[in-house]
């Protein structure tokens, strides 16, 4: 897009004002993180005890551990059966896979509740006849089922974008399906599957609605053991917890964003070179 | 390259060293204790697990109606509960509970007779009694000049904005049916429609329907009176030694809180090893202590510091019990009716 | 299975998997809950379960105004703000970029319950008001908190998809129109926003569904007095009125009330597959 200077102080003045309300909140909590009392909203002097706290509190350290390996293992899982799906999608006729795609997206386009909900009847319906209880399997399908389709949707537009001459002449070359599919398709569509896997994971690790309905008894998400104390009261150590968190995300995202554009001046001096 | 992956690396490497730091609970014995939040003395559980080599994995919920929520339809698995005297009597009237084995339970042996037998359970096999206590109005008297007496401070437009509410059907409808006079067992809809316009009314005055919010909003000055267990208000003195409490004239309600176990539950006999823990004598003595509700057990009661036997809100004399009823299940269609009326009140 | 000078082609038996997956644990819970609403306790065929649902009037009405405004809040907000973003080099773009998406890292519940420390009685604002000797302000447990709450969660789901149509508008397009003479209102309004109208639907659509059913937000800044329709579901789920069957029969019209919006949508933008995703 075209850029005329004099609207851009009308942007930058709105850019502001929405970074200061996005970040307010998360500014409190990280600065009660390191309040004296219990209390969360009378600060009462600087410690760090809640950060020594939270690696003895086995409940957030159990809930936090479940919800990595929820997200890790579903969001692995999902990239790898949504890629194949998508493959599998793609050239097909236009209207099954109209209809498959609609299918597809119903965990992307309905209430997390209803989805959460409907789930919860299936397994609660299905573990007196099959025999099993909910929980970390309950959990981890639900989680599944709602990254797959986002990890299909990330993957179909590359695939549409692919150069069919490559593929060809891999083939023409003596390749055989797999081969060209392995050697010259993945790497071809890997942006997709890579942002399909980011995406699945940050989903797992967000969702609540989802995993409250499908969990069971014996296991607890983060956000499940954060809500029921939110129902009381949240013990500072969450704020630890969540502080460590944001500052590691910070932190990566600066180590990449630092590398990228390093890249990129190398890329435009290598140009100027060249 | 691609960074992203970097990411990803990096968490999952997170997540592996978690991993191996989770693998190194697993295969022990387990028992799974379903909850009220702020209702149990938590340093307990490291002391069952050294005594029997039982893991306690502990949820808490909210109220009656959640419990049985999430025991029928919720997928719900646990070991012990701790379900109110009238919820108890309707799990038993449904299924819902496993008998008791006695003989794993010697120490049923120390609980005061006059909490066995109950109506809820008249033969006592489902039911092993855990605390009792009563209902009533807390209230921060630097906000509220007033002495409160009486249920009516609850409907007050002088408080509106600062008045919390019960946010359960049973507990909500019980205050409005005291208030107005009535059983609060009764299976009058008349009766039931009125206490329903009383609540309704109330609603535009509430800051809000609370369980265990109301600790940090009492405490913390947020709102200035609400209802809720005297064994809460003696654990708020703690942080806000201002509260006051005040058991209404118009009568209240006296509950027992029972420990269950529900049906098919996996783990029964660890359940029943927990349940004997809980009426070990000191072990309900720090439970009491902890939590500020009355406990049943006699040689508990026995052994308590003077101040808290004396405490006449923890352990209230004849002629307060005597204006206080016990909450009784009620017959399906009056809990269907409640159901409705609370969701209508709600909505 | 070599097939010479062709394209690529797809392996059908490859959706198998997934198709049998989505049979699975997509439609047949929907067709649990098609089920539920219409049967009773004791498992006969009802309406009861709809018929009912006119005392729920108040708050479908509710859940649907509290998510409109704040719908439309984030789009007045989102839109000019992805404007901006777009407008901005691509050093800038990465940055801020980054920015709206960190929040999200951190657990929404944990941030949404930080800003009841914010709008309490005895809050952050108000304790700030006092000090300044202003009078005190009541927000929390109010509709105007919940929908606070909901632009708070759901701004980015609004800026994200309309960022990510508006930088892949080619700009030489712009630069045609302008010379062919067209003043910058006029290129906005002929170029810019029919061109974005995909990422506003997605965002529109990303915020109003979740803003519709949340049950969350209104729990913990509106007090349990300010229900939604999600509020109501979980209550008959897990909550303090146990009753799936009539808890399926609101999720079924909540569904129909998502589906048609997601229908009329569809007419305005003409139904793109890909504008989905953020």
């Amino acid at each position: 897009m075209s850029s005329t200077n004099k609207k851009n102080v009308f942007g930058r003045l709105l850019t502001a004002i929405v970074f200061i309300f996005l970040y307010f909140p998360i500014i409190v909590l990280v600065v009660f993180s390191f309040n004296d009392s219990k209390s969360r909203k009378v600060w009462s002097g600087f410690t760090f005890d809640w950060y020594k706290e939270l690696f003895s509190n086995e409940i957030i350290l159990n809930s936090f551990y479940i919800t990595l390996m929820v997200a890790v293992i579903s969001a692995i899982i999902a990239t790898i059966a949504g890629t194949f799906a998508a493959v599998g999608f793609f050239n097909m006729k236009k209207r099954p896979r109209g209809i498959l795609l609609a299918i597809n997206n119903i965990p992307v386009m309905n209430a997390d509740i209803i989805t959460g909900v409907s789930m919860m009847l299936l397994f609660v319906s299905a573990r007196t006849l099959l025999r099993f209880e909910l929980g970390f399997g309950t959990l981890l399908i639900a989680h599944i089922t709602f990254n797959i389709p986002y990890v299909i949707l990330s993957v179909m537009p590359k695939l549409y974008q692919l150069d069919n001459n490559l593929f060809e002449a891999a083939q023409d070359l003596g390749a055989s399906w797999m081969q060209a599919f392995v050697k010259v398709i993945l790497p071809e569509i890997r942006p997709g599957i890579v942002n399909g896997l980011i995406i699945a994971f940050t989903m797992s690790l967000d969702d609540f609605i989802i995993s409250y309905f499908t969990a069971g008894s014996q296991i607890q998400t983060l956000s499940m053991s954060i809500y029921s104390m939110a129902r009381k009261k949240v013990s500072p150590e969450i704020n630890a917890l969540s502080t460590i968190l944001f500052v590691s995300v910070l932190c990566l995202l600066i180590i990449i964003n630092i590398r990228e554009a390093r890249q990129e001046k190398r890329a435009r001096k290598n140009n100027l070179v060249g | 390259m691609n960074f992203k992956r970097l990411v990803f690396a990096v968490l999952l490497s997170l997540a592996l060293t978690f991993t191996l730091a989770g693998c190194q609970g697993g295969g022990k014995e387990v028992v799974h204790i379903y909850n009220w939040g702020e209702y149990i003395d938590e340093s307990i559980f490291k002391e069952f697990e050294a005594q029997t080599g039982i893991k306690v994995v502990y949820q808490t919920y909210e109220s009656n109606e959640v419990l049985y929520a999430k025991l029928k339809g919720g997928g719900a698995n646990y070991d012990v509960i701790f379900p109110s005297d009238y919820m108890a009597s309707r799990m038993i009237s449904e299924g819902m509970l496993e008998k008791l084995n006695f003989d794993n339970m010697p120490n049923i042996s120390k609980i005061d007779e006059t909490y066995l037998n109950q109506a809820y359970d008249p033969d006592n096999e489902y039911t092993v009694p855990y605390m009792w206590g009563t209902v009533g109005i807390i209230y921060n008297p630097n906000m509220i000049e007033d002495e409160i007496t009486s249920w009516g401070a609850l409907f007050d437009e002088k408080y509106s904005g600062q008045i919390l509410m019960f946010d359960n059907s049973r507990d909500a409808m019980g205050i409005a049916l005291l208030y107005l006079g009535y059983s609060i067992n009764t299976t009058d809809k008349a009766q039931l429609d009125e206490a329903y316009e009383l609540l309704k009314s109330q609603s535009p005055l509430l800051q809000a329907y609370v369980m265990d919010q109301i600790f940090e909003k009492l405490e913390g000055g947020e709102a200035a009176i609400g209802p809720y267990y005297a064994g809460d208000y003696i654990v708020m003195l703690e942080n806000n030694p201002d509260l006051l409490f005040c058991l209404p004239e118009e009568g209240s309600n006296v509950f027992i809180d029972c420990m269950c176990i529900p049906k098919g539950a996996k783990n029964k006999e660890n359940a029943e090893a927990f349940i004997n823990f809980m009426c070990e004598t000191d072990i309900a003595i720090r439970n009491s202590i902890a939590t500020g509700y009355s406990t049943p057990s006699k040689e508990a009661y026995e052994a308590l510091p003077e101040e808290i036997k004396n405490n006449p809100i923890i352990y209230p004399g004849k002629d307060v019990l005597e204006r206080c009823e016990t909450f009784t299940n009620l017959p399906q269609d009056i809990l269907d009716y409640y159901d409705t009326l609370w969701i209508n009140l709600k909505s | 299975m070599k097939q010479h000078g062709s394209t690529f082609k797809g392996r059908h038996f490859f959706t198998i998997p997934y198709v049998v997956w989505m049979a699975i644990f997509v439609v047949a819970p929907l067709i649990l809950v098609v089920v539920y609403a219409f049967t009773s306790k004791s498992g006969q065929l009802t309406l009861d379960n709809f018929t009912r649902m006119g005392s729920f009037w108040a708050v479908f009405t509710r859940s649907i105004l509290l998510a409109l405004i704040a719908t439309i809040i984030c789009l007045l907000v989102g839109y000019p703000l992805a404007c901006a973003l777009a407008r901005e080099g691509p050093r800038l773009q990465r940055i801020f970029l980054m920015l709206i998406m960190l929040p999200m890292w951190m657990n929404f519940l944990l941030r949404t319950y930080a800003w009841m420390t914010i709008l309490e009685n005895t809050g952050l604002i108000n304790s700030i008001l006092s000090l300044l000797g202003l009078p005190n302000i009541s927000i929390i447990n109010t509709q105007g908190a919940v929908v606070l709450g909901m632009i708070y969660n759901y701004l980015p789901f609004m800026v994200l998809p309309i960022y990510s149509v508006l930088v892949k508008i080619d700009s030489s397009v712009i630069e045609a129109a302008q010379d062919l003479g067209a003043n910058s209102y006029q290129v906005f309004l002929k170029i810019i926003l029919p061109l974005s109208l995909p990422g506003v639907l997605s965002g529109i659509t990303m915020v109003f569904v979740p803003s519709v059913s949340t049950f969350v937000i209104s729990r913990l800044l509106g007090g349990g007095k300010n229900m939604l329709l999600g509020d109501l579901i979980e209550m008959q789920f897990l909550g303090s009125a146990y009753n799936p069957h009539l808890g399926s029969a609101i999720s079924l019209i909540m569904m129909i009330i998502i589906v048609v919006c997601m229908m009329v949508m569809n007419r305005f933008g003409e139904g793109e597959e890909q504008a989905v995703i953020l």
